[in-house]
């Protein structure tokens, strides 16, 4: 089983290493081509679709439960996802950043209680943006390749998608509940499902109004998303507030000059 | 009694928008923004219709914001290729569409919790003003920087609001330009849709 899962995830460092370029995750763009730009604006009118109909009614639904019971389990998922965060750390040879996370992990799922408090965040392990193999493969030198909608779970970039893959690999939580025979307990598929699924609901019950917002005041709201989508993975690549940095200001500049 | 309060307070608001009209904003960029954000939340708070409040919330911005730097920004390199008259047709148009969907977000909001943080110049013609829009029971809290034009130093003006690191000018300007794009770079397309916009 272990070596099935090395040989999956050697063929996903080499798909990276394909679309990989001598360049930096510094020169990561905001923008994407279109993979397939007519079935992706389909796809994404289907999720609105399904969201309409399942995801928000159940986010309202988490949202009308009391507050400590809403944030007890918005950080005992987060505190499972970290896992993910601190492997992708690990590759990305951020030390600092897995010290940090690993020491978050460690208080709050002991002195948190199952990572239902965080008292980490007041011992000085600041919460810090999650990471996934998607952006590790950018920090490796990976474009982020075209741009396209997946049924469910959204928008994503070729890269991203293959990340996608890449974090069932390296996520603890998965390699724990997907195999059943570890420290001779019995682990359910079902739980990783389970809290995956807590947490989609967790972010939608938290976003109702800005994603109304946005549907409501978009002129394209399939463009809209995308250009939200590629500004969001570049500021999780870069890890670095974007304010700060310069953006592409040649047009502001011809304006000044006018 | 109960008539003499509601009178009061009707005086108070008429006096408080007499102000928003004639108001001179500072021109420290931290300073701007607080004043700014001080009137917007008095208009969110005020006991008026969601109409009446978009009309004031739409005088802040004209005095404000550089609404027709942002509509060329927006616009991209398309601007060079317009005729006078499409110029200003879109000018006109952009002001329009801008006023609504501005005013249309924040009238969502009421009694908004913002707290300005700091300002950090980044060189003579932008200053970048941090907030934080506090946490609810519903919403979790939320980083908005507001990217303060200061070539004029005596009357800064708001040019983008990056929320939680997304920027919402680059958002408007790639959906104009997908618009363009799946019109043939057609300016009347573009005007058809933000004129939609307007009268939905």
């Amino acid at each position: 089983m272990l070596l099935k899962h090395i040989k999956i995830l050697t063929v996903i460092i080499l798909v990276s290493q394909y679309l990989a370029l001598p360049n930096s995750y510094a020169d990561e763009k905001y923008t994407a081509g279109e993979c397939f730009e007519g079935l992706s604006r389909a796809t994404l009118k289907f999720n609105m679709g399904l969201d309409k109909a399942l995801f928000k009614p159940i986010a309202k639904g988490y949202r009308a439960l009391p507050v400590p019971i809403r944030l007890g389990t918005s950080n005992a998922v987060e505190n499972l996802r970290s896992l993910l965060t601190l492997s992708n750390n690990v590759l990305q040879g951020d030390w600092q950043l897995a010290g940090n996370t690993a020491g978050r992990f460690a208080i709050n799922s002991t002195v948190g209680i199952l990572g239902f408090l965080d008292p980490a965040s007041k011992m000085g392990f600041e919460k810090k943006s999650r990471e996934d193999f998607g952006q590790t493969l950018a920090v490796w030198g990976s474009e982020s390749g075209c741009y396209f909608i997946l049924p469910v779970l959204g928008p994503t970039t070729a890269r991203d998608a293959v990340g996608l893959i890449g974090n069932t690999f390296i996520d603890p939580v998965y390699q724990i509940t997907h195999n059943t025979e570890v420290m001779n307990r019995s682990y359910s598929e079902h739980n990783y499902w389970y809290y995956r699924g807590t947490d989609g609901i967790d972010f939608r019950s938290k976003n109702i109004e800005s994603i109304d917002s946005l549907e409501k005041n978009s002129i394209d709201f399939y463009a809209s998303v995308k250009s939200l989508y590629l500004q969001n993975r570049m500021q999780k690549i870069s890890n670095e507030d974007v304010s700060d940095k310069s953006q592409d200001d040649s047009d502001w500049e011809e304006i000044d000059n006018q | 009694m109960r008539k003499s309060l509601l009178l009061l307070t009707g005086s108070i608001l008429t006096w408080f928008f007499l102000q928003v009209s004639s108001y001179s904003y500072s021109s420290d960029p931290k300073q701007f923004i607080t004043e700014i954000v001080d009137q917007a939340k008095i208009v969110l708070n005020s006991n008026i219709s969601k109409d009446e409040k978009a009309k004031k919330l739409s005088e802040i911005a004209l005095k404000t914001v550089d609404i027709k730097g942002i509509g060329y920004y927006t616009l991209g390199s398309k601007r060079k290729e317009l005729s006078p008259d499409e110029l200003k047709k879109y000018e006109d148009i952009f002001q329009k569409y801008f006023l609504k969907s501005f005013t249309s977000r924040l009238t969502d909001y009421s009694d908004p919790k913002i707290d300005v943080l700091s300002a950090e110049v980044l060189n003579e013609k932008y200053t970048i003003v941090k907030t934080l829009l506090l946490a609810t029971d519903k919403k979790p809290e939320v980083k908005i920087d507001w990217r303060i034009y200061t070539k004029d130093p005596n009357k800064p003006l708001i040019r983008d609001l990056i929320v939680e690191g997304l920027k919402l000018a680059r958002t408007q300007k790639e959906e104009f330009s997908s618009i363009l794009a799946s019109n043939n770079n057609d300016i009347n397309a573009l005007f058809t849709k933000l004129e939609e916009f307007i009268n939905q």
